[in-house]
Protein backbone atom coordinates (compact mmCIF):
# COMPACT_ATOMS: atom_id res chain seq x y z
CA UNK A 1 0.00 0.00 0.00
CA UNK A 2 1.11 3.59 -0.62
CA UNK A 3 1.61 5.39 1.92
CA UNK A 4 0.98 8.66 0.37
CA UNK A 5 -2.43 7.97 -1.05
CA UNK A 6 -4.88 10.66 0.24
CA UNK A 7 -6.65 7.42 1.13
CA UNK A 8 -4.81 6.20 3.35
CA UNK A 9 -3.08 7.50 7.02
CA UNK A 10 0.05 5.99 7.69
CA UNK A 11 0.25 3.36 10.03
CA UNK A 12 1.19 4.42 13.45
CA UNK A 13 4.10 2.72 15.24
CA UNK A 14 4.19 -1.02 16.12
CA UNK A 15 1.09 -1.33 13.79
CA UNK A 16 0.70 -4.12 11.41
CA UNK A 17 2.77 -3.28 7.61
CA UNK A 18 0.06 -2.50 4.85
CA UNK A 19 -3.47 -1.44 6.69
CA UNK A 20 -4.43 1.39 6.43
CA UNK A 21 -5.16 3.14 10.01
CA UNK A 22 -8.41 1.29 11.46
CA UNK A 23 -8.29 -1.53 8.95
CA UNK A 24 -11.16 0.69 6.38
CA UNK A 25 -9.51 2.90 3.79
CA UNK A 26 -10.61 6.44 4.27
CA UNK A 27 -13.00 6.77 1.89
CA UNK A 28 -15.33 4.15 3.72
CA UNK A 29 -15.24 5.63 6.77
CA UNK A 30 -16.45 8.80 5.31
CA UNK A 31 -19.37 6.93 4.57
CA UNK A 32 -19.84 5.49 7.95
CA UNK A 33 -18.98 8.86 9.03
CA UNK A 34 -22.08 10.59 7.22
CA UNK A 35 -24.48 7.34 8.22
CA UNK A 36 -23.33 8.45 11.76
CA UNK A 37 -23.88 11.86 11.22
CA UNK A 38 -27.69 11.54 9.95
CA UNK A 39 -27.83 8.77 12.79
CA UNK A 40 -27.22 11.29 15.76
CA UNK A 41 -29.31 13.90 13.48
CA UNK A 42 -32.36 11.47 14.04
CA UNK A 43 -32.19 9.66 17.34
CA UNK A 44 -33.31 6.23 16.99
CA UNK A 45 -33.67 6.25 12.98
CA UNK A 46 -32.10 3.19 11.46
CA UNK A 47 -29.60 4.64 8.70
CA UNK A 48 -28.64 2.61 6.02
CA UNK A 49 -24.87 2.31 4.88
CA UNK A 50 -22.51 0.28 2.73
CA UNK A 51 -21.32 -2.42 5.11
CA UNK A 52 -17.85 -3.96 4.33
CA UNK A 53 -16.66 -7.16 4.78
CA UNK A 54 -14.55 -7.26 7.53
CA UNK A 55 -12.22 -9.84 9.00
CA UNK A 56 -14.43 -11.79 11.67
CA UNK A 57 -17.87 -13.03 10.63
CA UNK A 58 -20.98 -11.39 10.77
CA UNK A 59 -22.60 -11.71 13.99
CA UNK A 60 -19.68 -11.51 15.49
CA UNK A 61 -19.59 -7.43 15.65
CA UNK A 62 -18.85 -6.78 12.05
CA UNK A 63 -21.59 -3.72 12.50
CA UNK A 64 -19.85 -2.69 15.75
CA UNK A 65 -16.19 -2.96 14.47
CA UNK A 66 -16.86 -0.79 11.43
CA UNK A 67 -18.13 2.35 13.66
CA UNK A 68 -15.71 1.65 15.68
CA UNK A 69 -12.90 1.59 13.18
CA UNK A 70 -15.02 5.42 11.70
CA UNK A 71 -14.88 7.26 15.05
CA UNK A 72 -11.32 6.09 17.00
CA UNK A 73 -8.28 8.07 16.32
CA UNK A 74 -4.55 7.31 17.76
CA UNK A 75 -5.36 9.00 21.02
CA UNK A 76 -8.70 6.65 21.98
CA UNK A 77 -8.54 4.59 24.48
CA UNK A 78 -10.70 1.37 23.45
CA UNK A 79 -12.48 -0.80 25.75
CA UNK A 80 -14.41 -3.89 24.28
CA UNK A 81 -16.63 -5.98 26.60
CA UNK A 82 -18.63 -9.30 25.11
CA UNK A 83 -21.79 -9.96 28.04
CA UNK A 84 -20.11 -7.54 30.24
CA UNK A 85 -16.74 -9.33 30.39
CA UNK A 86 -13.38 -8.33 28.74
CA UNK A 87 -12.01 -11.85 28.94
CA UNK A 88 -14.09 -13.71 26.60
CA UNK A 89 -12.88 -14.67 23.20
CA UNK A 90 -14.67 -12.18 20.96
CA UNK A 91 -13.94 -9.23 23.22
CA UNK A 92 -9.99 -10.12 23.80
CA UNK A 93 -10.00 -10.46 19.36
CA UNK A 94 -11.83 -7.11 18.90
CA UNK A 95 -9.36 -5.89 21.01
CA UNK A 96 -6.12 -7.06 19.33
CA UNK A 97 -7.35 -6.53 16.23
CA UNK A 98 -7.65 -2.78 16.82
CA UNK A 99 -4.08 -2.67 18.59
CA UNK A 100 -2.91 -4.09 15.57
CA UNK A 101 -4.66 -2.33 12.87
CA UNK A 102 -4.87 1.35 14.77
CA UNK A 103 -1.58 1.24 17.63
CA UNK A 104 -4.50 2.60 20.05
CA UNK A 105 -4.27 1.90 23.56
CA UNK A 106 -6.66 -0.78 25.01
CA UNK A 107 -8.04 -1.05 28.63
CA UNK A 108 -10.30 -3.00 30.50
CA UNK A 109 -11.92 -0.36 33.03
CA UNK A 110 -14.66 1.39 31.71
CA UNK A 111 -13.84 4.65 33.38
CA UNK A 112 -10.34 4.70 31.20
CA UNK A 113 -11.95 4.27 28.03
CA UNK A 114 -12.80 6.81 25.63
CA UNK A 115 -14.75 4.26 23.06
CA UNK A 116 -16.23 1.04 24.44
CA UNK A 117 -17.51 -1.71 22.24
CA UNK A 118 -20.29 -4.00 23.51
CA UNK A 119 -21.83 -6.62 22.65
CA UNK A 120 -24.91 -7.74 25.02
CA UNK A 121 -24.14 -5.05 27.71
CA UNK A 122 -23.86 -1.39 29.18
CA UNK A 123 -21.63 -1.21 31.60
CA UNK A 124 -22.20 -0.81 35.53
CA UNK A 125 -19.98 2.01 36.17
CA UNK A 126 -21.54 5.03 34.47
CA UNK A 127 -20.08 6.43 31.62
CA UNK A 128 -19.36 10.11 30.93
CA UNK A 129 -19.33 12.77 28.05
CA UNK A 130 -16.15 11.96 26.81
CA UNK A 131 -17.03 8.48 26.04
CA UNK A 132 -18.91 6.51 22.82
CA UNK A 133 -20.68 3.33 23.73
CA UNK A 134 -20.74 1.46 20.64
CA UNK A 135 -23.22 -1.56 19.95
CA UNK A 136 -22.92 -4.19 18.05
CA UNK A 137 -26.58 -5.16 16.30
CA UNK A 138 -27.88 -8.07 14.67
CA UNK A 139 -31.20 -6.99 14.38
CA UNK A 140 -31.83 -3.40 14.02
CA UNK A 141 -35.53 -3.84 13.42
CA UNK A 142 -37.62 -4.10 16.12
CA UNK A 143 -41.04 -4.56 13.92
CA UNK A 144 -38.91 -7.46 12.21
CA UNK A 145 -41.07 -10.15 14.16
CA UNK A 146 -44.02 -8.59 13.30
CA UNK A 147 -43.85 -7.14 9.82
CA UNK A 148 -41.58 -9.50 7.38
CA UNK A 149 -41.69 -6.61 4.91
CA UNK A 150 -38.72 -4.27 5.23
CA UNK A 151 -40.78 -1.46 2.96
CA UNK A 152 -43.84 -1.82 5.11
CA UNK A 153 -41.41 -1.22 8.35
CA UNK A 154 -39.94 1.75 6.82
CA UNK A 155 -43.10 3.29 6.39
CA UNK A 156 -44.37 1.94 9.82
CA UNK A 157 -41.44 3.65 11.27
CA UNK A 158 -42.23 6.57 8.95
CA UNK A 159 -45.50 7.56 9.87
CA UNK A 160 -45.17 6.49 13.45
CA UNK A 161 -47.38 3.58 13.24
CA UNK A 162 -46.89 1.10 16.17
CA UNK A 163 -49.81 -0.09 17.05
CA UNK A 164 -48.58 -3.73 16.26
CA UNK A 165 -45.66 -3.12 18.26
CA UNK A 166 -48.19 -2.41 21.42
CA UNK A 167 -50.15 -5.80 20.50
CA UNK A 168 -46.92 -7.54 20.70
CA UNK A 169 -46.77 -6.41 24.26
CA UNK A 170 -50.41 -6.96 25.17
CA UNK A 171 -50.11 -10.39 23.75
CA UNK A 172 -47.77 -10.91 26.46
CA UNK A 173 -49.63 -9.15 29.45
CA UNK A 174 -52.54 -11.73 28.04
CA UNK A 175 -50.86 -14.91 27.94
CA UNK A 176 -47.99 -14.47 30.53
CA UNK A 177 -49.55 -11.97 33.43
CA UNK A 178 -46.85 -9.60 32.44
CA UNK A 179 -44.39 -8.26 29.54
CA UNK A 180 -42.09 -11.30 29.78
CA UNK A 181 -39.31 -10.04 27.23
CA UNK A 182 -36.13 -9.65 28.78
CA UNK A 183 -34.00 -8.91 26.62
CA UNK A 184 -33.53 -6.44 23.37
CA UNK A 185 -36.41 -4.57 25.14
CA UNK A 186 -37.91 -1.95 22.73
CA UNK A 187 -37.69 1.76 23.20
CA UNK A 188 -38.96 4.79 22.26
CA UNK A 189 -36.32 7.39 21.65
CA UNK A 190 -36.63 11.36 21.87
CA UNK A 191 -40.56 10.22 21.82
CA UNK A 192 -40.36 9.64 18.18
CA UNK A 193 -38.79 6.45 16.48
CA UNK A 194 -39.30 2.66 18.19
CA UNK A 195 -35.69 1.27 18.25
CA UNK A 196 -34.14 -2.07 19.50
CA UNK A 197 -31.37 -0.89 21.78
CA UNK A 198 -29.48 -4.83 20.77
CA UNK A 199 -29.98 -8.35 22.94
CA UNK A 200 -28.94 -6.21 26.44
CA UNK A 201 -31.18 -7.17 28.96
CA UNK A 202 -33.77 -5.15 29.97
CA UNK A 203 -31.69 -4.43 33.23
CA UNK A 204 -29.93 -2.10 30.90
CA UNK A 205 -32.32 -0.40 29.34
CA UNK A 206 -32.63 2.84 31.98
CA UNK A 207 -29.03 3.05 31.06
CA UNK A 208 -29.76 4.53 28.06
CA UNK A 209 -31.65 7.08 29.19
CA UNK A 210 -30.29 10.66 29.42
CA UNK A 211 -26.74 8.72 29.31
CA UNK A 212 -24.12 11.51 29.07
CA UNK A 213 -22.33 9.54 26.32
CA UNK A 214 -22.97 9.22 22.59
CA UNK A 215 -24.41 5.68 22.08
CA UNK A 216 -23.86 4.08 18.07
CA UNK A 217 -25.11 1.14 17.05
CA UNK A 218 -24.04 -0.56 14.23
CA UNK A 219 -25.47 -4.01 12.25
CA UNK A 220 -23.31 -5.40 9.79
CA UNK A 221 -25.45 -7.55 8.69
CA UNK A 222 -28.41 -5.31 8.24
CA UNK A 223 -26.54 -2.72 7.34
CA UNK A 224 -28.14 -0.16 9.48
CA UNK A 225 -26.76 2.42 11.71
CA UNK A 226 -28.47 4.21 14.46
CA UNK A 227 -27.66 6.60 17.14
CA UNK A 228 -28.99 8.10 20.53
CA UNK A 229 -27.27 11.25 20.75
CA UNK A 230 -25.98 12.12 24.77
CA UNK A 231 -28.72 13.19 26.97
CA UNK A 232 -31.66 12.02 24.86
CA UNK A 233 -35.33 11.01 26.58
CA UNK A 234 -35.30 6.94 25.48
CA UNK A 235 -38.27 5.50 27.23
CA UNK A 236 -39.07 1.47 27.18
CA UNK A 237 -42.18 0.71 26.46
CA UNK A 238 -44.72 -0.25 28.38
CA UNK A 239 -48.50 0.20 29.62
CA UNK A 240 -49.72 2.44 32.30
CA UNK A 241 -50.94 -0.46 34.85
CA UNK A 242 -47.75 -2.72 33.33
CA UNK A 243 -44.76 -0.77 33.90
CA UNK A 244 -41.83 -1.51 32.98
CA UNK A 245 -39.29 -3.58 35.69
CA UNK A 246 -35.85 -4.47 35.57
CA UNK A 247 -34.09 -7.79 36.75
CA UNK A 248 -33.74 -8.19 40.57
CA UNK A 249 -31.67 -10.82 42.41
CA UNK A 250 -32.32 -12.13 45.59
CA UNK A 251 -28.68 -12.93 45.72
CA UNK A 252 -25.62 -10.43 46.10
CA UNK A 253 -22.47 -11.10 43.48
CA UNK A 254 -20.73 -13.95 45.39
CA UNK A 255 -17.74 -12.53 44.85
CA UNK A 256 -17.98 -8.38 45.57
CA UNK A 257 -21.64 -8.66 47.17
CA UNK A 258 -22.74 -6.38 44.91
CA UNK A 259 -27.03 -6.13 45.04
CA UNK A 260 -27.30 -3.24 42.01
CA UNK A 261 -25.44 -4.99 38.72
CA UNK A 262 -26.55 -7.46 36.71
CA UNK A 263 -25.88 -11.38 37.52
CA UNK A 264 -25.08 -14.05 35.70
CA UNK A 265 -25.41 -17.57 36.73
CA UNK A 266 -22.54 -19.74 37.04
CA UNK A 267 -22.34 -23.37 37.69
CA UNK A 268 -18.77 -24.05 39.71
CA UNK A 269 -18.37 -27.96 40.09
CA UNK A 270 -20.08 -31.18 38.14
CA UNK A 271 -22.53 -31.40 41.29
CA UNK A 272 -24.78 -28.51 39.78
CA UNK A 273 -23.19 -25.89 42.46
CA UNK A 274 -23.72 -22.63 41.26
CA UNK A 275 -23.30 -18.88 42.23
CA UNK A 276 -24.49 -15.47 40.94
CA UNK A 277 -21.88 -12.91 40.06
CA UNK A 278 -21.18 -9.69 38.66
CA UNK A 279 -21.92 -9.97 34.56
CA UNK A 280 -19.59 -6.77 34.09
CA UNK A 281 -16.07 -8.31 35.06
CA UNK A 282 -14.37 -4.74 35.15
CA UNK A 283 -17.00 -3.20 37.83
CA UNK A 284 -16.87 -6.66 40.06
CA UNK A 285 -12.85 -6.23 40.16
CA UNK A 286 -13.14 -2.50 41.05
CA UNK A 287 -15.58 -3.06 43.91
CA UNK A 288 -13.62 -6.51 45.37
CA UNK A 289 -10.12 -3.70 44.87
CA UNK A 290 -12.03 -1.30 46.87
CA UNK A 291 -11.98 -4.30 49.58
CA UNK A 292 -15.84 -5.37 49.18
CA UNK A 293 -16.03 -8.96 49.53
CA UNK A 294 -19.09 -11.36 48.75
CA UNK A 295 -20.25 -14.45 49.83
CA UNK A 296 -17.77 -16.43 48.34
CA UNK A 297 -15.26 -14.54 47.15
CA UNK A 298 -12.90 -17.77 46.24
CA UNK A 299 -15.72 -19.68 43.68
CA UNK A 300 -14.63 -18.98 40.51
CA UNK A 301 -10.72 -19.49 41.19
CA UNK A 302 -10.85 -22.49 39.78
CA UNK A 303 -12.36 -21.32 36.58
CA UNK A 304 -10.82 -19.57 33.70
CA UNK A 305 -12.73 -16.12 33.78
CA UNK A 306 -12.26 -15.93 37.75
CA UNK A 307 -8.55 -16.35 37.26
CA UNK A 308 -8.07 -12.10 36.22
CA UNK B 1 -80.64 17.46 4.61
CA UNK B 2 -77.67 16.95 6.45
CA UNK B 3 -74.21 17.56 4.92
CA UNK B 4 -72.64 14.59 2.99
CA UNK B 5 -70.40 12.10 4.72
CA UNK B 6 -68.41 11.33 1.73
CA UNK B 7 -68.54 12.82 -1.84
CA UNK B 8 -67.60 10.38 -4.58
CA UNK B 9 -66.64 13.14 -8.37
CA UNK B 10 -66.55 11.18 -11.22
CA UNK B 11 -64.60 8.60 -10.34
CA UNK B 12 -62.84 6.49 -12.43
CA UNK B 13 -59.92 3.79 -12.26
CA UNK B 14 -58.09 1.83 -14.85
CA UNK B 15 -55.29 -0.89 -14.58
CA UNK B 16 -53.42 -0.39 -17.77
CA UNK B 17 -55.82 -0.73 -20.86
CA UNK B 18 -58.63 -2.19 -18.64
CA UNK B 19 -61.20 0.03 -17.45
CA UNK B 20 -62.58 -0.98 -13.76
CA UNK B 21 -64.78 1.70 -12.81
CA UNK B 22 -65.52 5.36 -14.76
CA UNK B 23 -67.86 8.09 -14.32
CA UNK B 24 -68.63 7.16 -10.64
CA UNK B 25 -70.36 9.84 -8.76
CA UNK B 26 -72.60 9.41 -5.39
CA UNK B 27 -73.09 10.96 -2.07
CA UNK B 28 -73.50 9.48 1.23
CA UNK B 29 -74.66 10.88 4.12
CA UNK B 30 -74.23 10.39 7.91
CA UNK B 31 -76.00 7.44 8.73
CA UNK B 32 -76.86 5.83 5.68
CA UNK B 33 -75.91 2.60 4.43
CA UNK B 34 -75.26 2.71 0.42
CA UNK B 35 -75.37 -0.71 -1.19
CA UNK B 36 -73.46 -1.32 -4.40
CA UNK B 37 -74.40 -4.48 -6.49
CA UNK B 38 -73.29 -5.71 -10.01
CA UNK B 39 -71.98 -9.25 -10.77
CA UNK B 40 -68.44 -10.56 -11.03
CA UNK B 41 -66.09 -8.27 -12.41
CA UNK B 42 -68.29 -5.33 -12.15
CA UNK B 43 -65.95 -3.18 -10.57
CA UNK B 44 -67.13 -3.15 -6.86
CA UNK B 45 -64.41 -4.19 -4.85
CA UNK B 46 -62.42 -1.65 -7.22
CA UNK B 47 -64.76 1.13 -6.08
CA UNK B 48 -64.37 0.42 -2.82
CA UNK B 49 -60.78 0.22 -2.44
CA UNK B 50 -60.43 3.41 -4.38
CA UNK B 51 -63.46 5.04 -1.76
CA UNK B 52 -61.18 3.40 1.05
CA UNK B 53 -58.26 5.28 0.63
CA UNK B 54 -56.53 1.87 -0.35
CA UNK B 55 -55.93 2.33 -4.13
CA UNK B 56 -55.30 5.74 -5.47
CA UNK B 57 -58.14 6.42 -8.18
CA UNK B 58 -57.04 7.43 -12.33
CA UNK B 59 -59.14 10.40 -12.31
CA UNK B 60 -62.17 12.01 -10.42
CA UNK B 61 -62.11 12.79 -6.11
CA UNK B 62 -63.03 11.40 -3.45
CA UNK B 63 -64.10 13.71 -0.54
CA UNK B 64 -64.61 13.11 2.80
CA UNK B 65 -66.03 15.60 5.64
CA UNK B 66 -64.00 15.24 8.92
CA UNK B 67 -64.77 15.85 12.51
CA UNK B 68 -63.39 19.09 12.61
CA UNK B 69 -61.07 20.10 9.56
CA UNK B 70 -64.76 19.83 7.33
CA UNK B 71 -64.35 18.10 4.06
CA UNK B 72 -61.07 16.85 2.44
CA UNK B 73 -60.03 15.02 -0.62
CA UNK B 74 -58.70 11.33 0.13
CA UNK B 75 -56.07 11.32 -1.64
CA UNK B 76 -55.07 14.74 -1.57
CA UNK B 77 -54.39 14.72 1.82
CA UNK B 78 -50.93 13.35 3.35
CA UNK B 79 -50.39 9.78 3.57
CA UNK B 80 -50.08 10.24 7.53
CA UNK B 81 -53.49 11.54 7.62
CA UNK B 82 -55.22 9.58 5.53
CA UNK B 83 -53.76 6.64 7.62
CA UNK B 84 -55.16 7.83 10.79
CA UNK B 85 -58.51 8.19 8.88
CA UNK B 86 -58.47 4.89 8.10
CA UNK B 87 -57.58 3.25 11.61
CA UNK B 88 -59.61 6.05 13.50
CA UNK B 89 -63.10 7.35 11.46
CA UNK B 90 -63.25 4.43 8.95
CA UNK B 91 -63.30 0.78 9.10
CA UNK B 92 -63.18 -1.92 6.78
CA UNK B 93 -64.91 -5.70 6.83
CA UNK B 94 -63.36 -7.93 4.42
CA UNK B 95 -64.91 -10.54 2.90
CA UNK B 96 -62.17 -13.10 4.16
CA UNK B 97 -61.32 -12.61 8.02
CA UNK B 98 -57.97 -13.74 7.18
CA UNK B 99 -57.16 -10.56 5.09
CA UNK B 100 -58.68 -8.17 8.10
CA UNK B 101 -57.32 -10.26 11.03
CA UNK B 102 -53.89 -10.39 12.52
CA UNK B 103 -53.78 -14.51 12.61
CA UNK B 104 -50.62 -14.89 14.92
CA UNK B 105 -52.73 -12.73 17.64
CA UNK B 106 -55.24 -13.82 19.81
CA UNK B 107 -59.12 -11.92 19.60
CA UNK B 108 -57.85 -9.71 22.00
CA UNK B 109 -55.15 -7.87 20.82
CA UNK B 110 -56.87 -8.33 17.19
CA UNK B 111 -59.72 -6.02 18.48
CA UNK B 112 -57.42 -3.54 21.03
CA UNK B 113 -55.07 -2.70 18.32
CA UNK B 114 -56.63 0.18 16.87
CA UNK B 115 -57.32 1.67 20.58
CA UNK B 116 -53.40 0.83 21.14
CA UNK B 117 -52.93 3.22 17.59
CA UNK B 118 -54.86 6.20 18.73
CA UNK B 119 -52.81 5.67 22.00
CA UNK B 120 -54.49 3.78 24.69
CA UNK B 121 -51.66 2.96 27.29
CA UNK B 122 -53.71 1.14 29.95
CA UNK B 123 -53.82 -2.50 29.83
CA UNK B 124 -56.90 -2.94 32.20
CA UNK B 125 -58.85 -0.45 30.32
CA UNK B 126 -58.27 -2.02 26.86
CA UNK B 127 -58.71 -5.01 27.94
CA UNK B 128 -62.34 -4.01 29.35
CA UNK B 129 -63.08 -2.08 25.87
CA UNK B 130 -62.58 -5.15 23.75
CA UNK B 131 -64.31 -7.45 26.58
CA UNK B 132 -67.29 -5.01 25.90
CA UNK B 133 -66.76 -5.32 22.55
CA UNK B 134 -66.99 -9.19 21.85
CA UNK B 135 -69.74 -8.63 23.99
CA UNK B 136 -72.12 -6.56 21.40
CA UNK B 137 -70.87 -8.89 18.81
CA UNK B 138 -71.91 -11.31 20.41
CA UNK B 139 -68.63 -13.53 21.26
CA UNK B 140 -68.62 -15.18 24.32
CA UNK B 141 -65.67 -12.48 26.12
CA UNK B 142 -64.20 -15.63 27.78
CA UNK B 143 -62.64 -16.51 24.24
CA UNK B 144 -60.57 -13.33 24.28
CA UNK B 145 -57.43 -14.66 24.68
CA UNK B 146 -58.11 -17.61 21.85
CA UNK B 147 -56.58 -16.95 18.25
CA UNK B 148 -58.69 -16.41 15.44
CA UNK B 149 -57.79 -19.65 13.87
CA UNK B 150 -59.92 -21.74 16.88
CA UNK B 151 -63.12 -19.14 15.52
CA UNK B 152 -65.35 -20.44 12.77
CA UNK B 153 -65.89 -18.17 10.17
CA UNK B 154 -68.75 -16.37 11.21
CA UNK B 155 -67.53 -15.82 14.23
CA UNK B 156 -64.23 -14.55 12.93
CA UNK B 157 -66.00 -12.00 10.75
CA UNK B 158 -67.92 -10.94 14.02
CA UNK B 159 -64.20 -10.34 15.42
CA UNK B 160 -63.48 -8.56 12.45
CA UNK B 161 -66.58 -6.09 12.97
CA UNK B 162 -65.70 -5.55 16.49
CA UNK B 163 -62.02 -4.91 15.90
CA UNK B 164 -63.25 -1.87 13.40
CA UNK B 165 -66.21 -0.81 15.80
CA UNK B 166 -63.64 -0.63 18.34
CA UNK B 167 -62.40 3.08 17.84
CA UNK B 168 -66.24 4.40 17.06
CA UNK B 169 -65.85 4.99 13.54
CA UNK B 170 -68.63 7.13 11.53
CA UNK B 171 -67.71 5.18 7.88
CA UNK B 172 -67.77 1.20 7.22
CA UNK B 173 -66.92 -0.11 4.20
CA UNK B 174 -68.33 -3.39 3.89
CA UNK B 175 -66.56 -6.02 1.71
CA UNK B 176 -69.40 -9.39 1.26
CA UNK B 177 -69.17 -9.33 4.91
CA UNK B 178 -71.26 -12.60 4.27
CA UNK B 179 -69.56 -13.86 1.34
CA UNK B 180 -68.59 -17.44 2.11
CA UNK B 181 -71.01 -18.26 5.03
CA UNK B 182 -73.71 -20.56 5.50
CA UNK B 183 -77.27 -19.12 5.14
CA UNK B 184 -78.26 -19.01 9.09
CA UNK B 185 -74.99 -17.61 10.07
CA UNK B 186 -75.71 -15.14 7.24
CA UNK B 187 -78.69 -13.95 9.08
CA UNK B 188 -77.68 -13.71 12.30
CA UNK B 189 -74.59 -11.74 11.54
CA UNK B 190 -76.58 -8.92 8.78
CA UNK B 191 -78.70 -8.76 11.85
CA UNK B 192 -75.85 -7.86 13.98
CA UNK B 193 -74.63 -5.51 11.22
CA UNK B 194 -78.01 -3.91 11.06
CA UNK B 195 -78.93 -3.40 14.73
CA UNK B 196 -75.24 -1.63 15.34
CA UNK B 197 -74.87 0.22 11.95
CA UNK B 198 -78.37 1.47 13.29
CA UNK B 199 -77.52 2.27 16.52
CA UNK B 200 -74.36 3.78 16.19
CA UNK B 201 -75.62 5.92 13.45
CA UNK B 202 -72.24 4.55 10.94
CA UNK B 203 -72.77 5.27 7.59
CA UNK B 204 -71.41 2.25 5.28
CA UNK B 205 -70.65 1.29 2.45
CA UNK B 206 -71.78 -2.18 1.37
CA UNK B 207 -70.58 -4.31 -1.59
CA UNK B 208 -72.48 -7.16 -2.39
CA UNK B 209 -73.60 -9.22 -4.93
CA UNK B 210 -76.22 -10.53 -2.93
CA UNK B 211 -79.60 -9.02 -3.46
CA UNK B 212 -81.02 -10.03 -0.17
CA UNK B 213 -78.26 -8.80 1.49
CA UNK B 214 -78.85 -5.18 0.45
CA UNK B 215 -82.74 -5.51 0.78
CA UNK B 216 -82.21 -6.03 4.70
CA UNK B 217 -79.25 -3.59 4.75
CA UNK B 218 -79.16 -1.08 2.62
CA UNK B 219 -81.19 2.29 2.41
CA UNK B 220 -80.25 3.19 -1.08
CA UNK B 221 -78.74 1.14 -4.13
CA UNK B 222 -76.14 1.48 -6.81
CA UNK B 223 -76.04 -1.39 -9.44
CA UNK B 224 -73.17 -1.53 -11.57
CA UNK B 225 -72.17 -2.87 -14.77
CA UNK B 226 -68.92 -3.15 -16.70
CA UNK B 227 -67.54 -0.23 -13.92
CA UNK B 228 -70.36 2.11 -14.41
CA UNK B 229 -73.59 2.58 -12.71
CA UNK B 230 -76.52 2.15 -14.78
CA UNK B 231 -79.00 2.58 -12.03
CA UNK B 232 -78.99 4.81 -8.72
CA UNK B 233 -81.62 4.80 -6.41
CA UNK B 234 -83.62 3.85 -3.15
CA UNK B 235 -83.32 -0.03 -2.47
CA UNK B 236 -87.06 -1.14 -2.61
CA UNK B 237 -87.88 1.41 -5.58
CA UNK B 238 -84.71 -0.41 -7.58
CA UNK B 239 -85.63 -4.18 -6.04
CA UNK B 240 -89.08 -3.58 -7.25
CA UNK B 241 -89.59 -1.68 -9.84
CA UNK B 242 -86.38 -1.58 -11.54
CA UNK B 243 -85.88 0.28 -14.83
CA UNK B 244 -82.57 -0.76 -16.41
CA UNK B 245 -82.73 -3.73 -18.40
CA UNK B 246 -79.18 -5.25 -16.90
CA UNK B 247 -81.25 -4.88 -12.74
CA UNK B 248 -83.97 -6.04 -14.52
CA UNK B 249 -82.05 -9.13 -14.76
CA UNK B 250 -80.10 -9.14 -11.79
CA UNK B 251 -83.71 -9.10 -10.14
CA UNK B 252 -85.26 -11.90 -11.60
CA UNK B 253 -82.57 -14.30 -11.38
CA UNK B 254 -82.88 -14.50 -7.47
CA UNK B 255 -83.97 -18.06 -6.98
CA UNK B 256 -87.36 -18.03 -5.53
CA UNK B 257 -87.49 -20.31 -2.18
Amino acid sequence: MNASSPLQVAPAAGTTEGYNFGYLDEQTKRMIRRALLKAVAIPGYQVPFGSREMPLPYGWGTGGIQVTASVIGPADVLKVIDQGADDTTNAVSIRKFFNRVAGVRTTEKTSAATIIQTRHRVPETPLAENQILVYQVPIPEPLRWLEAREAETRRMHALAEYGAMRVNLYEEVARYGRIAKGYDYPVEVNGRYIMSPSPIPKFDNPKLDNNPALQLFGAGRERRIYAIPPYTKVKSLDFEDYPFTVERWAQACALCGATDSFLDEVIVDDQGARVFVCSDTDYCEDRRKQGFRGAAPDALAATASGAS
Amino acid sequence: MTEPLLRVENLAKRFGATLACADVSFVLRPGEVLGIVGESGAGKTTLLRCLAGQLRPTAGRVLYRTRHEGEVDVYAIAEPARRLLLRTDWGIVHQNPRDGLRLEVSAGGNVGERLMAVGARHYGKIRNEVSDWLTRVELDPARIDQYPETFSGGMQQRVQIARNLVTKPRLLFLDEPTGGLDVSVQATLLDLLRSLVGSLGIAAVLVTHDLGVVRLLAHRLVVMKDGRIVEHGLTDQVLDDPQHPYTQLLVSSILPV
